[in-house]
Formats: C-alpha cells, structure tokens, sequence
C-alpha cells in the first residue's frame, strides 16, 4: 500500500509546542522539507530567533543556534564567513526582524549576504503575550493597542518586503501567505527557489510568511486562516518583489 | 646612560609624529628600549600635536613623563605651554621661524632653529622637520646620526629613495650658534 | 621569535591577535582602536582570515557569536561604549560556552565621555556587564610586548575554557610605541576540520543526525537552568585557581603598597623609584589577571606597612577587590585621575606620600 504521509526527514520526531492553528509548524515543514529535497539537511546551519520559534531548533532537524532578538541576520553573517559552503538560513518573526532586528536585516541585504532569511508574519508578538509588532494592522487590537492600533499614535505598519527590495543585495524578495493549500504550496515554490538562489551566491534571500496568530488574535483556527486573507494580503501583497534574472532563467 | 626624555610640541602638519617616531626608530636600531606616545584627539588636521619619546638603557616604566630633557617647540602656544616641562639643565629647541618671542627660562639651553630659512636656503620647504631632527640629534645625542640614517633608509624606499640625500642633507644643515 | 619592530599598540594588537590563529574580525569602528579595524581589514583577508565591518557593536558582537558558534576563532575589539553595547552578546556567548577573544582599548566615561585613556570599565569587564550569571576572564597589559603575549594567548584560552576571554587595554597603550617581538602564526582552522577539534559547533551534521548541534542559552526550565549555570560555575571556580596572574615587587617590606593595572602600574613603578628616593619605601602589587583578581597577593603583605593605596583612571573600582585582599589588617586608600586624565609619577609619588604621612603622624 502507498503511504499517503511520511514524516519528512527535516523534521524532528517531537510534539512542536505551538499553539492550535498556529502557521509555524507549516513554515518549519516547508523550510525543512526543502532541504531535505535539496539534499542540503546535513548542510543546512540555522539561526533560530527569539520569540515562539526561539526553539525552532527542537522542531528543525538541522544544526541550529538561537540569537538574541532581532540579531538572526548577524550571527547568520558570522556562521556564512566560516561555513563559505554550507546552506545558511535564519528563521525570524515580525516583531524580531521588524522591530528590534530591523539594523541587522536591513544590513545583511545590503551586504548581499548568501543566506536566506525566512521571516514569519503574523502582525503580533506571539510569545510574549499579543503586544503590538510593527507590522500589526492599523484597527488592530493588541495588548499594547487595545483600542486599535492608529496611525497617530503608533504609525503605519512595516512592508518589509517592499522595504528590503529596494536594496540592491537583497536578490529574491518573495511574500507568500500560508492560509489556504494553494497558498502554501506557491510558499514552498518560494522557498525552494530562494535556497536555491542562495546556493549559487547571487546574494540575500528573503521569503516572507504571512502567517496566523489564532491565540493572540482571539480568534478560532479557521477564521484566523480567514483573517489573512480578509486582512493581511490587502495591505501586504502577495509576490515576487526582487528576483535575479539568473534565476528567471532557470 | 639613564632615560632621556624628549616632549615634541606643534600643530598638525608640522611632523610633530615623524620627528617623534623617526627617533624612537633609531633607538630601537640601537637595541636601546625605547617608548613613543603621541596625543591624540578628534581633529584630522591641523589643531595641536604632541609625543613623547623615552630612550633609555633600562626597561622604561612610564611612557609619560612630567618632565624633559629636551622639549620641541614648533610653535608658540608650544612655548608657552611646554617651556615649564625643561628640566633645570635641558635643551629647549625653538622654531625660531614662527616664534619670535622669548623664553623666559635661565637654568636651560636654548637653541634657535629657523626651520623655515634653512629649509628656504636648502631649497625645499618639506624638510624643515628634517633640519629640527638633526638639531634635536646634535644639541642631545639621544640617539646616533647613523642610526637616524638608518631610519631613513628603511623609511624611503622605491620610488622615494632619491629623497634619502635631500633629507640627509637637511639633517645634518644646522648647526649651532655659539651661545 | 623575530627581531624587534616598532608597532603602534592598536596595530600590535591586532596583529598578535592574527597570529593567534584568529581567522575572523568583526568591528565597528571607535576611537582610541580604530586603528585595529583598519589594520585588520588591510591585513587579515592576505592571510586567508576574514573581515567584516558590522553595523554597529551589536551586529558586530552577534557576528561573533555566530562565527564562533560555528567553530570560527574570532577577535572583537572596541572602546567602552562599544563594549557596553556588546555586553548583550557576552553574556549570550557565556551561556552558550561559545570562545572569543575580545580587546577594549578602553576610555573615559560614562556616557559617550571622552577619548582619552580610563580605566573605569573596570566593573564592566569584571563584574559582568550583560545579564545574569557569568565570568568573563580579564587581563590588562601594562606594556605593548605583554598585551601582544596576552592576545596571542588568547585564543587557545578562549577554546580551552569555552568562554571568552577578555583583554583590558586602556588608550595609552592603544596609541603608544613600543618595541616588540612579535611570536609565530598559528594555523589558522579550515572549515573541514572544524567538527573535528569542535565537537560541539554547528556546521551541518553532514550524513549523521545524530551528530546534530545546537548553540543556545534559552532554558525554560528553572531546574534546568539552574544546574546549567552551576556546571558554568564549576568551571570558573577552575578558572579563578588557573588563570590569576599578578607581579609583585617589594611588597614584604614595605611602608607602603601601591595596587594598580596597566599603564598606571608603569607609571606607578616610576613613583615607587622617586619615593625611595624621599626615604618611603612602596612595593607595588600589579594585577595582570583582574577577573580572576589576585587577592592572594595582599597575603604577601609584610607587618611594616601602614597603607595599601589603590591607583586608578576612575573613581575608584578595583579599589574593592583591594579592600576584599587587604581585608581589615590595613587602610586602603584611592588616588585616582578619570575623564581621560592621567598622573605622572611625581604627582603619583606625591599623593602616595601625603597620605603615608597621614598614618605615621600618630
């Protein structure tokens, strides 16, 4: 009989300890399967944020280190300059990488530097308790905004993708949203082409998820699965925002 | 030989660095110890310059010193400032070029150095630093003409080996006024 | 050992630092050791090393952390409010047992303070700096040719303890110029053979997951955490055993005993010459090591001496591990200089002698 699922080889065999409806398990597999595809887990070196994903490394069969908030993109900097051939990656939410991190991102695309970022969005900083992130939604309501996020007051929420695609390192800028099968399986294709890019060293890689928060948004799997669609893709447009033209060749 | 301790004061652009560096060179060829501290601060250019060099025979405690045998005055806030610093018996060589005023100072030798004339008389303005080494060299014998030779040698090379005589020269230009 | 060259300290450093078998550098550039990031950049990369120039201390010291992690040998350096803002990446690489060798060519403070030369980080480099329990071993040169000895030491020290390991320069010695010898290149590590000689670091597991690492210092478990910084600790009582270093001169027989680290301990030997010539005899302890301190000097101490004058560029710091030394057998008094001023001998000798005067007038 043909197995309909496997575990992949990516993954460890452990419970995650992420929440009902939570979009990282499915980031984790992409990314992990990818490598696997590759042939690159035995290669791969991680860099593991902190916030829900700090141990991302329990989930991630991969060689991996956890960094302090928001210096993913730097330590990975430090982990490529010794490992020249190896596949760098770090693994970052949005109110890492978009608040506390944002000189280090913004200076390892500048840099071109040949690893891949796989940054997870989900409008809200998950494992300290549902505070506001750059990126949560104007209207939002968080624990740190609990009448709604405004523009007065907190100003507008971060494009990272459109920020990081003006910077001639950054060669792959792709958004992609993890809400519906179609969705993932067009995630995974940007994964892959990002690793890809990577190993041939055109320069930084950057894959950005939109992703769900059902427990800190107060909301049921399912509709937290609604939300993105209904709320996070009209202010952050899915696509490709920066890809080389080796790679469109390909 | 006990320490000798030279101060060398000027602005910027005046090779307060290079003379200072230049002897702590010829001391190390000489397999004496030898210390050089420069001040530093935010100014690129200009503004004021100074080091310190001690040449001794024994191993030097303190790069720092509170007093010299010897002080180099470029200019004349230099004069002012460092005069007090001469040891009762010390040399004070003054850039006689741009300082018309006087020490004050009786208990010390002093010695007029117009740079800028010499260099003038010898042709080239860039080595009047050159013509205060070999004053500094000849009115306190901290370190030997070879050895200072010797800084020059590995100093100009390639191309810039044809300014190894210009700069000898200008060593050896002054010479002292009886006093 | 080659012969004698003339090198400004920064350069001296940086290339002790080299030759010690560090590969990578990353840094920022402050004054007074922008020298060394420079010098590096020019001279690392002909080598077969690696230099990255980081957005800030932070991006800088979290790159070393990676490097590190990654089985790299690394070399920082920075000036005080360029250490204070790695202080986040210290305590990290002392958790996760990640080697560095990291230079502060330190200056005055607080604040953005001045550029001139100060000893007033000195709490910061001994008493942590960055959260939480951990030790960083520190050691201040007094001289470019022991900074060089230190620095080049440093490296397989670092690696020894899993730790890094800190030298504390202050802005004389990283502008001065002084002679040295400066020793042979170690090898420098080729990524292959990292997993090797690092059993721990991460560089991909190749064709055996059981050979996975992990690099962290997150333990949500207090249990867990606990007994993790009780095997930190075992390993610094060790290194409080192995790693003190201090010089002492003519303390058994002193009226007076003179403390003081780095360029004051030289400026100091100077003083103790011009006391003896004023009929005072002073004996001066100088700690090489300042973490772990050489409290076990002061047992030296012999029944002649009335006052034990710790000598600093700040308001006082080591001035308590002195007192800790001394204990309550004898006074123990502060001259100090700060903002980047610093005493010559005879103002040193000076101050020694009036408070001298003050304990022999009963």
């Amino acid at each position: 009989m043909k197995p309909v699922f496997t575990y992949t080889k990516g993954m460890c065999r452990v419970d995650t300890s992420y929440c009902p409806g939570c979009t990282h398990g499915i980031a984790h597999r992409l990314v992990t399967e990818t490598l696997d595809e590759l042939g690159k887990l035995g290669d791969a070196i991680g860099v593991a944020p902190i916030g829900c994903s700090v141990q991302a490394h329990k989930f991630m069969n991969v060689d991996m280190c956890e960094s302090a908030h928001g210096r993913a993109p730097a330590v990975a900097s430090g982990i490529r300059r010794v490992h020249p051939d190896k596949t760098v990656f770090t693994y970052q939410g949005d109110g890492d990488l978009a608040s506390i991190g944002t000189a280090e991102i913004i200076h390892a695309a500048a840099r071109g530097e040949k690893f891949t970022t796989f940054f997870i969005n989900n409008c809200i900083y998950g494992m300290t308790g549902g505070q506001m992130a750059p990126t949560t939604l104007i209207g939002q309501r968080s624990t740190t905004s609990q009448e709604g996020r405004t523009v007065a007051q907190a100003g507008s929420p971060i494009r990272v993708c459109e920020l990081l695609s003006s910077l001639d390192g950054a060669v792959y800028v792709e958004r992609v949203a993890l809400d519906s099968p179609a969705h993932i399986r067009a995630a995974k294709k940007a994964v892959r082409r990002a690793l890809e890019i990577q190993e041939k060293r055109l320069g930084f890689t950057f894959v950005e998820f939109l992703s769900t928060c059902p427990t800190n948004w107060g909301l049921t799997p399912a509709d937290a699965m609604k939300w993105v669609g209904s709320n996070m893709i009209p202010y952050y447009p899915l696509g490709v925002f920066r890809e080389p033209e080796v790679s469109k060749a390909v | 030989m006990s320490a000798q301790k030279l101060f060398f004061a000027g602005s910027g652009g005046q090779g307060i660095i290079l003379m200072g560096q230049m002897t702590t060179y010829a001391a190390m060829y000489e397999g004496k110890e030898t210390t050089y501290y420069p001040s530093y601060g935010p100014e690129m250019r200009g503004g004021t310059a100074n080091c310190t060099v001690v040449v001794s025979d024994r191993p030097i405690s303190s790069p720092l010193i509170y007093d010299a045998d010897c002080v180099v005055a470029m200019n004349l806030p230099s004069l002012l400032k460092f005069e007090r610093m001469v040891k009762p018996g010390g040399v004070l060589l003054l850039n006689t070029s741009i300082i018309s005023q006087r020490p004050s100072r009786a208990d010390i030798t002093v010695h007029d150095v117009p740079v800028n004339e010499l260099a003038k008389e010898l042709g080239s303005a860039r080595v009047a630093n050159m013509i205060m080494l070999g004053a500094i060299v000849r009115s306190t014998g901290v370190v030997s003409r070879d050895s200072i030779l010797k800084v020059m040698e590995k100093t100009f090379t390639g191309s810039k080996a044809k300014l190894i005589d210009l700069n000898i020269g200008a060593f050896d230009f002054w010479k002292p006024s009886a006093q | 050992m080659g012969e004698k060259v003339l090198m400004k300290g920064n350069e001296a450093f940086a290339e002790a630092a080299i030759r010690g078998g560090c590969r990578f550098y990353f840094g920022y550039p402050i004054t007074p050791q922008s020298e060394i990031p420079e010098y590096i950049s020019r001279e690392l990369p002909k080598r077969g090393g690696t230099f990255l120039q980081a957005e800030s201390e932070l991006g800088a010291i979290n790159m070393a952390y990676g490097a590190s992690a990654a089985g790299g040998s690394v070399f920082i350096s920075s000036s005080s409010p360029g250490i204070a803002l790695m202080q986040e990446g210290m305590s990290f690489l002392c958790s996760a047992e990640a080697p560095l060798v990291a230079l502060n060519v330190s200056r005055g403070g607080p604040g953005i303070g001045g550029i001139q030369p100060g000893q007033a980080d000195y709490f910061q480099a001994t008493r942590g700096g960055g959260n939480g329990d951990y030790r960083i071993p520190v050691f201040a040169p007094s001289g470019i040719q022991e900074a060089v000895d230190l620095i080049y030491n440093a490296a397989p020290l670092a690696e020894k303890w899993r730790n890094p390991v800190m030298i504390f320069a202050d802005g004389i010695l990283g502008q001065m110029m002084e002679p040295v010898t400066l020793p042979e290149q170690r090898p420098f590590d080729e990524p292959q053979g990292i997993r090797a000689r690092k059993p721990w670091a991460i560089t991909g597991y190749g064709d055996d997951d059981s050979r996975k690492n992990v690099v962290k210092s997150l333990r949500m478990q207090p249990d867990d955490l606990e007994a993790h910084v009780e095997k930190l600790f075992e390993k610094y009582a060790r290194a409080e055993r192995e790693l003190v270093a201090a010089e002492s001169v003519g303390v058994e027989d002193a009226d007076i005993v003179l403390v003081a680290f780095g360029t004051v301990a030289r400026i100091a030997k100077e003083a103790v010459e011009i006391l003896a010539e004023r009929g005072i005899s002073a004996g001066l302890i100088r700690p090489v090591s300042l973490w772990p301190f050489p409290y076990g000097e002061f047992d030296k101490i012999g029944p002649r001496t009335k006052v034990v004058i710790s000598a600093e560029l700040s308001m006082g710091q080591m001035i308590e591990d002195v007192r800790i030394g001394v204990g309550k057998r004898l006074p123990v008094r502060l001259i100090h200089r700060t903002g980047g001023m610093i005493p010559t001998s005879l103002e040193l000798a000076d101050r020694a002698e009036a408070i001298f005067k003050e304990y022999i007038r009963t």
